[in-house]
């Protein structure tokens, strides 16, 4: 096909330019800042700061794990607290912040050719609001009676009762409404992505021309404004029920020999609100990877990406399935066989999509100029790990098979595979990919590729073992495994090893944070473009970008964004932002 | 606020048929919805978003209701006012329903005053729409003291399910609240409105950015949703 989108035809500009709030002083400039790309950093790191907490408290948990009886301050109380904290930090405060509020602030803007998000002050509204969810979060850790142990899913009627760490303390109360002001914070957020991507882009942007990293955080955003409502209204009749002593979610009940006050909820009603957001949620922090690790193999292959359209459709079409999946989570709570029928269906029709997306990185990279860059090995490595998680997600999406399955650690395997490692190499790959944007260096290539290789192989060491720990029958949630009969010598061996290596990869997420560190000042300049890549965050005049982005003018957009290796042209790479015709791009007319 | 109304609308390739001609127009150049400012857009957006929270809130109601046990308080009674000797079934619903779609029309007219630059009848008009959501919430703390005074609470009360108090003062207090942001927020337009800011181009006291007579039409959004929700609610609660 042959690129014509001749230098006359931009249309003309439809977007007036925006009215950008000047800072008068540090505060407004660094700390209340309206500048998407400042409130990204922000987000970043509030949201590794949070997230090297839930490391601790896996590290926690494995210490129990590996060596049952050694450490006596892990009680069983505290271990469900570590399980769950872990669970909801990193799902939430960690995964979807890092997405969503990380990159999706800092890349949005300058990848559309917008001078900052539609509405910068809604915008630092979100980041606060956000800060705050966290120190409520934090503050459970140093409440009475501690953070609370329900378990990430938060299940009741056990959330909010005695026996439960936290049920009848601050904990759960805390957690409810940290969660809270996270759908409240994020919303004003989200608006901001959407609006932005629908309606604030550069000249010659069309959709269609948006890179996938834009697409992979936009689907997701509205995924998330649609899913988060139902977390919301969990969580506030939750706290009825604990609060108010309401019954939504409490069935008549004995504790301790009592009848409690409660009488006639549903606990299953919240496992489906729980879970309407819950697997959307999965989505959510998938569908960006999806679309950042397209950018990455792209521009790190020097080659086109293949079906770009149908690249598009998967993401879209993956994003409306997603929400009618939700109660493959709930085979073991029990439900009508045709329910189950239609929810193992929906949930292996996923599979067709997510497929596709594989199939496509795996032909781009095919006779590519592979570079085996830093960001590029973490590409791969996602490539990888992705396959096999989600091929343990086709044996649970089976009611036969996830029911014998669903408590052992096969499951807890399966999804730290797929939304645990494999959202975090992506979040890597493109922390090493962009760092030279946000700080004008590089980070440092050796101490990358020692932060590569222990990260994938160790976690291939920690969660390949799971899967046939799992299969043996060996149960998750459990904080003791010593007495078990099914447990044989070597599965304790192996849980003493899975252990071991979850430290070793936790220190190289150490080496990592250095690195981030000590190449602010001491790594290589990187100029302007450092990959050769042809999207508009590479094509600022200054590098940081400055605020308003793109200088005096918005760059007008000629071309899509996966310009590589176009045959005769002079370089290797189009920019967005150069027009004229170059022999034979591969754009979808 | 920044301003996205330019009228023309690039059109400068020709748009295919069928399907493709669909998703060329969704993609199409700078914006997807042509001549919507970002104020509107977003408003939509976030509406779009609220009535996943309000139907999770009523299809939770529906589904306590359908699978309670024990009977249902009998909406007739329960919500009926002694008047003059005799009870009169959903009397004050009836009044408050009617106060709160009136204040819907007055919400109209405000928006089409406010696009006539009309600042006195634009700013009296919103008022008269906030003062009609007042008494629409005052009526419904009237309502909440009645049946408190009964013996309503969220964890009993006399007639039956206890599902009944818990679900009406989380959904009817949920709304109410939006109604009073609405309220608060009615009140700042009136006022940006009364004092000219949105011919003299005065920045906003948060935002620094300039306001239009779109604002109205913004806020006029909300507010109609919300009303819309209260029909729902109304012919859950009330006539179910």
């Amino acid at each position: 096909m042959v690129d014509v989108t001749p230098a006359d035809a931009v249309p003309p500009a439809e977007v007036a330019e925006m009215e950008l709030y000047h800072p008068h002083s540090w505060w407004t400039k660094y700390v209340f800042s309206q500048d998407a790309k400042v409130i990204a950093i922000q987000y970043s790191a509030t949201a590794t700061a949070i997230g090297l907490v839930a490391l601790v408290l896996s590290w926690m948990m494995r210490l129990q794990l590996g060596f049952p009886g050694t450490f006596d301050f892990i009680t069983p109380e505290a271990y469900y607290q570590f399980i769950t904290m872990h669970g909801m930090i990193m799902v939430i405060y960690l995964l979807t912040a890092l997405f969503l509020g990380g990159f999706g602030n800092y890349l949005i803007p300058l990848m559309v050719g917008a001078r900052d998000m539609v509405f910068p002050y809604v915008n630092m509204l979100s980041y606060w609001i956000y800060l705050l969810a966290v120190l409520v979060l934090v503050s459970s850790f140093f409440a009475p009676g501690g953070p609370t142990g329900a378990g990430w899913t938060l299940y009741p009627p056990q959330a909010i009762m005695t026996g439960t760490p936290g049920g009848q303390d601050w904990g759960i109360i805390l957690m409810l409404v940290s969660l809270i002001l996270f759908i409240i914070g994020f919303t004003m957020g989200g608006l901001n992505y959407v609006v932005t991507v629908l309606q604030a882009r550069t000249r010659g942007m069309t959709l269609m021309r948006l890179p996938l990293t834009v697409w992979g955080i936009f689907t997701a955003t509205v995924m998330a404004l649609l899913a988060f409502p139902a977390l919301f209204v969990a969580c506030v009749m939750m706290l009825f029920d604990r609060a108010l002593g309401t019954s939504f979610f409490m069935p008549a009940i004995v504790e301790m020999g009592e009848q409690l006050q409660h009488g006639g909820g549903s606990p299953i009603l919240f496992q489906h609100l729980f879970w309407f957001f819950g697997h959307p949620e999965v989505y959510i922090v998938a569908l960006p990877a999806f679309g950042i690790v397209s950018d990455l193999i792209s521009t790190h292959a020097r080659k086109n990406i293949f079906g770009y359209r149908m690249m598009v459709w998967a993401i879209v079409g993956i994003g409306a399935l997603s929400f009618v999946v939700w109660a493959h989570h709930m085979y073991v709570s029990g439900m009508h066989p045709y329910f189950g029928f239609f929810f193992a269906t929906t949930t292996l029709i996923i599979a067709v999509p997510t497929a596709i997306k594989v199939y496509n990185w795996v032909l781009t990279l095919w006779r590519g100029d592979i570079h085996l860059t830093v960001p590029m090995l973490f590409a791969l490595a996602f490539i990888v790990t992705f396959v096999n998680g989600g091929l343990t997600g086709l044996f649970l999406g089976n009611v036969v098979v996830d029911v014998p399955l669903s408590d052992t650690m096969f499951v807890v395997a399966h999804f730290h595979m797929v939304m645990g490692v494999a959202p975090i190499l992506v979040i890597f790959g493109a922390i090493y990919h962009w760092y030279p944007k946000v700080t004008g260096r590089m980070l440092n290539e050796a101490m990358g590729q020692f932060h590569f290789w222990v990260t994938f192989l160790g976690a291939y060491l920690i969660f390949f073992p799971m899967h046939y720990l799992g299969l043996m029958g060996v149960p998750r949630r459990y904080n003791e495994l010593t007495d078990m009969t099914m447990m044989t010598e070597s599965a304790h061996d192996l849980n003493s090893f899975i252990s071991i290596m979850a430290f070793l990869v936790g220190f190289a997420q150490i080496v990592f944070l250095f690195n981030l560190i000590w190449s602010i000042r001491h790594g290589r300049e990187a100029g302007g473009n450092p990959w050769r890549a042809t999207t508009l965050e590479w094509q600022t005049p200054e590098t940081p970008p400055a605020h308003g982005n793109f200088g005096k003018e918005l760059p007008i957009v000629y071309r899509w964004a996966y310009d590589y290796s176009v045959p005769g042209a002079k370089e290797d790479f189009i920019p967005q932002n150069v027009p004229g015709s170059f022999g034979s791009s591969r754009e979808p007319a | 606020m920044a301003d996205t109304t330019l009228t023309h609308i690039g059109q400068t390739q020709p748009r295919p048929a069928g399907l493709r001609g669909v998703a060329a127009d969704w993609s199409s150049d700078q914006r997807a919805f042509k001549n919507v400012s970002w104020g509107k857009a977003m408003m939509w957006i976030f509406l779009l978003s609220d009535t996943f929270v309000f139907g999770c809130f009523l299809l939770s109601y529906m589904t306590a209701r359908m699978s309670t046990r024990v009977p249902w308080p009998n909406p007739s009674e329960v919500f009926a006012l002694h008047i003059g000797g005799s009870n009169i079934p959903l009397i004050l619903i009836a009044i408050m329903t009617f106060v709160l779609i009136s204040s819907s029309g007055t919400m109209a007219m405000a928006v089409n005053f406010g696009y006539r630059h009309d600042r006195r009848k634009t700013a009296i008009l919103m008022l008269l729409t906030a003062a009609l959501g007042a008494t629409f919430v005052g009526m419904q703390a009237f309502e909440w003291t009645k049946l408190i005074t009964e013996g309503v609470r969220p964890w009993g009360n006399p007639w039956g399910a206890a599902q009944f108090g818990s679900s009406f003062f989380m959904i009817t207090g949920f709304h109410g609240t939006h109604v009073t942001f609405g309220v608060i927020f009615l009140i700042i337009v009136a006022r940006k409105v009364w004092r000219g800011d949105y011919d003299t181009g005065r920045p906003g006291f948060f935002t620094s950015r300039r306001g239009r007579y779109e604002h109205v039409e913004i806020m006029g959004l909300y507010w109609h949703f919300v009303d819309l929700v209260w029909v729902f609610i109304f012919a859950f609660f009330y006539l179910w």
